[in-house]
């Protein structure tokens, strides 16, 4: 216990650190930065680049649009953006996921598909596969399935769900062609079928390979999420509400603050529910690690 | 047969299975040609939309029409990633060299590295953006080097952390000091893991850097062509810009793959 | 002066008491095994003479000097099961790394380790890496490595139990050829009967948890003249074999 009440000392000791230097740097460097010949090295400081602490803080409280009838405030705002854009891209991890999952399923079943289609999953985590984003924001109102037309949401979630896609594949595959060959042996020896062996032998040792996929996979999501809105120009997310602060930040940057601290929240919720997850199957986890 | 090991994010999955030789090479070849030809006839038959997706061919003219265009806009979103990406190695290396040193610094630097690998970093674009102002790279590199920044340091931790038990002792009876010990054993010995670090940094760079010019700013890299030409419906044209994209990532992952096997030859594996 | 000397040596580790009043003398050149059952605390016993643990109480002296100063003076040399080699090292480099941490200059590090390759029989391979060598070469590396600051001491803990029969027996009679070339006297920890009466002046038998000396049995090392093969077929040998059995099966109810 007296580990794990250190560990979450050290953690707020960290952030509290990592606001002091904030203010510290506020107060050290000057106003307009440091620009040596053309390049500027150090960042302007004054309050309209680097808001301070408390203003950013205290900006959460105050109503979103000024004098408007029925305003909310800009806490509020951020977070029911942040809670929308963390519904698409939870819903994406989950699709992609699960698809990930088939299609690594199907590469261990068949030796052909795996030797055929694995150097592309593999080369696909190493580019921008995020580069489609605003090439998939463009079927937005422009195609129509059975009757219901392709909302800009959609294509969150689709972009999402492809970036959590392949991390998952791979990461899925690997764990099931983990156990050893004297493991799967003894399985063959019990007249076990693929099925069976799979259900007993390697789904529970994928577990170990799988949490760190899906880690990956949701951090993949989120910004994945984040970007597709503000190529697709959805309205109601994180994504759009960082455009639409960072433009009137001119004059005062701090909402645009709060909108990136609601994204940064959106990542921890996310990383905190794959942390469910990991509690929840740690009977799997075996000793890794 | 040996087991993998989980975690070790390599992009490798698992104990290869199937011929050696030709055997091996055949099949994603076959399929890839396959999935080129399949989708060129779906596109001319079906009557696909460009909007949706164009055919392999019309993109092909296309990346053939923008090269020289492709070519400078991909030197600088790879300028970029590139710079983030020693700049970020530099800074991870070294706060995990601090981080082993002095407990303290490792407690209070461990939570800040596993928030960072979960929070989108990307979305600091515009803050860097609003320090630095809207005419120059250095957002977008300042963003590459955070992401940058985490994985290497997470590699070269837990490389400062494997001493093999045997070598500890060896060092012990060999009455060495604290940095002797370090200097002999442990960090020659965590150095497969950073280059390991820097393998998988390599890729995420180009990533940032791209996903890094949809905030806005100078209009200069591959990520804004994308988005131009999709905003023109010049469909193709994204595409042909989208595989230049895919071939930045694959040659920085390669070159990443070139140095980690130059500095780790003649090891075990 | 003694090589090794202990007495009335104990050592806890919390509640399991793994050695109980030892009393052993080894003088110098001599070669003395430690053999016993598993959990016989006879690894304990040589790492307490290496200054890798400290004995509960009792008295011992390396060389005349408390184990500390000895291991800080580099007294002794240590060989472990495993071979433990430095990967990124060449072999002449893994055999220098104890001259190398003591600041010896690079020339006279090279021709020392030059000079002990040749003497475990590879120098050869003195460029190679510990990758390319087998199990029973990169076991000779190590003893040429422990061999490299001139210690009137060697420690060695089953180096040859990783080891196939065969490799073990060609091992046994270059182990046997150094110590008589180098005159350092050797405390040597071994599984193996055979092993320990091969190689050692005296056999010490240890008991079971706690680690007491049951027996200490003559060993059969061969004389300066005689073949290691000769010996292992010998009657004498044969009878140390037994004679050693029955000590372990003596302290093992």
């Amino acid at each position: 216990m007296v580990g794990r009440a250190r560990t979450l000392v050290a953690a707020v000791a960290a952030f509290v650190l990592l606001v002091v230097a904030w203010e510290l740097v506020k107060l050290v460097l000057p106003d307009d930065g440091v620009v040596i010949g053309d390049t500027r090295i150090l960042p302007h400081t004054d309050d309209s680049a680097m808001p301070h602490v408390w203003t950013v803080l205290g900006k959460l409280f105050e109503p979103e649009v000024a004098g408007a009838a029925d305003a909310r405030t800009v806490g509020a705002a951020v977070a029911s953006g942040a809670l929308f854009t963390l519904g698409l891209a939870l819903g994406g991890l989950v699709l992609g996921g699960v698809l990930g999952m088939l299609l690594a399923l199907a590469m261990q079943r068949f030796g052909l598909l795996e030797r055929a289609a694995l150097p592309y999953v593999v080369a696909s985590q190493t580019v921008p596969l995020i580069a489609i984003a605003p090439l998939v924001a463009g079927w937005g109102g422009k195609i129509a399935i059975m009757g219901w037309s392709w909302q800009p949401w959609a294509s969150v979630m689709v972009i999402s769900s492809y970036l959590a896609f392949f991390p998952i594949a791979v990461g899925m595959l690997r764990g099931l062609n983990a156990p050893d060959k004297s493991d799967v042996e003894l399985f063959r020896t019990l007249a076990a079928g693929w099925w069976t062996t799979l259900l007993r032998l390697r789904l529970p040792a994928s577990v170990p390979f799988l949490l760190p996929a899906v880690r990956l996979a949701a951090a993949a999501a989120v910004v994945g999420a984040i970007v597709a809105e503000i190529s697709t120009g959805t309205r109601g997310g994180i994504g759009r509400l960082i455009i639409e602060y960072a433009q009137s930040a001119t004059g005062d940057p701090s909402r645009l603050y709060t909108a990136i601290l609601g994204a940064a929240a959106l990542g921890l919720v996310a990383a905190g529910a794959v942390g469910l997850l990991d509690v929840g199957l740690r009977r799997y986890r075996g000793s890794v690690r | 047969m040996t087991r993998a090991v989980p975690g070790a994010t390599g992009v490798e999955a698992g104990p290869r299975r199937g011929p050696r030789g030709f055997g091996n090479v055949w099949p994603p070849i076959a399929f890839g040609i396959g999935v080129l030809v399949l989708w060129e006839l779906v596109v001319r038959i079906a009557g696909v939309p460009a909007f949706l997706l164009p055919a392999p061919s019309v993109i092909a003219e296309q990346i053939g029409a923008q090269f020289p265009v492709i070519l400078s806009t991909a030197a600088v979103t790879g300028g970029n990633a590139l710079v983030g990406l020693v700049v970020g190695f530099v800074i991870g290396v070294a706060l995990a060299l601090l981080a082993a040193r002095s407990r303290l610094f490792g407690e209070l630097a461990t939570p800040v590295v596993l928030a960072a690998s979960a929070v989108p970093i990307v979305a600091l674009a515009p803050v860097f953006t609003i320090m630095y102002g809207s005419a120059t790279e250095i957002p977008r590199r300042l963003v590459v080097t955070v992401v940058v920044t985490v994985p290497v340091f997470v590699a070269t931790a837990r490389g400062l952390r494997q001493v093999r038990p045997v070598h500890d002792e060896l060092m012990t009876a060999l009455a060495a000091t604290p940095w002797q010990h370090a200097r002999f054993v442990r960090l020659p010995g965590a150095v497969p893991y950073i280059m390991t670090g820097l393998r998988l940094a390599a890729p995420a760079a180009v990533i940032a850097s791209i996903v890094a010019e949809y905030f806005g700013g100078l209009q200069n890299g591959l990520g804004s062509r994308i988005t131009s030409a999709a905003a023109n419906t010049a469909y193709a044209r994204a595409w042909a810009f989208v595989a230049a994209s895919i071939a930045l990532g694959l040659l920085f992952h390669l070159a990443g793959l070139l140095v980690e096997r130059l500095v780790t030859r003649g090891r075990t594996a | 002066m003694n090589a090794v000397l202990l007495s009335g040596v104990q050592k806890r580790f919390g509640e399991v008491h793994a050695l109980d009043g030892i009393d052993l003398e080894i003088a110098a050149g001599e070669f003395v095994s430690l053999i016993g059952p598993s959990g016989c605390g006879k690894s304990t016993l040589l790492r307490v003479v290496a200054d890798l643990e400290q004995p509960t109480s009792g008295t011992v002296e390396v060389g005349g000097k408390t184990p500390h100063r000895a291991r800080l003076d580099q007294d002794y040399g240590i060989a472990f099961q495993q071979a433990g080699l430095l990967e990124w090292r060449s072999v002449v480099e893994n055999v220098e790394l104890p001259l190398h941490v003591h600041g010896v200059d690079k020339a006279k590090r090279r021709v020392r380790a030059t000079e002990l390759l040749k003497l475990v029989g590879l120098d050869e391979f003195a460029g190679s890496r510990p990758s390319e060598l087998s199990g029973g070469m990169q076991q000779r590396v190590a003893i040429a490595r422990a061999l490299a600051p001139s210690p009137r001491l060697l420690l060695m803990d089953e180096p040859f139990g990783a080891l196939d029969e065969m490799t073990r027996e060609r091992m046994q009679a270059e182990l046997l050829r150094i110590a008589r070339e180098t005159e350092a006297a050797v405390l040597f920890v071994t599984h193996s009967i055979p092993e320990a009466v091969v190689l050692s002046d005296r056999v010490v038998v240890m008991s079971p948890r706690p680690g007491r000396i049951t027996e200490v049995v003559t060993g059969e090392r061969p004389g300066a003249d005689q073949d290691v093969d000769d010996v292992r077929e010998s009657g004498a040998f044969f009878a140390a074999i037994t004679a050693v059995r029955e000590a372990l099966r003596k302290g093992h109810p």
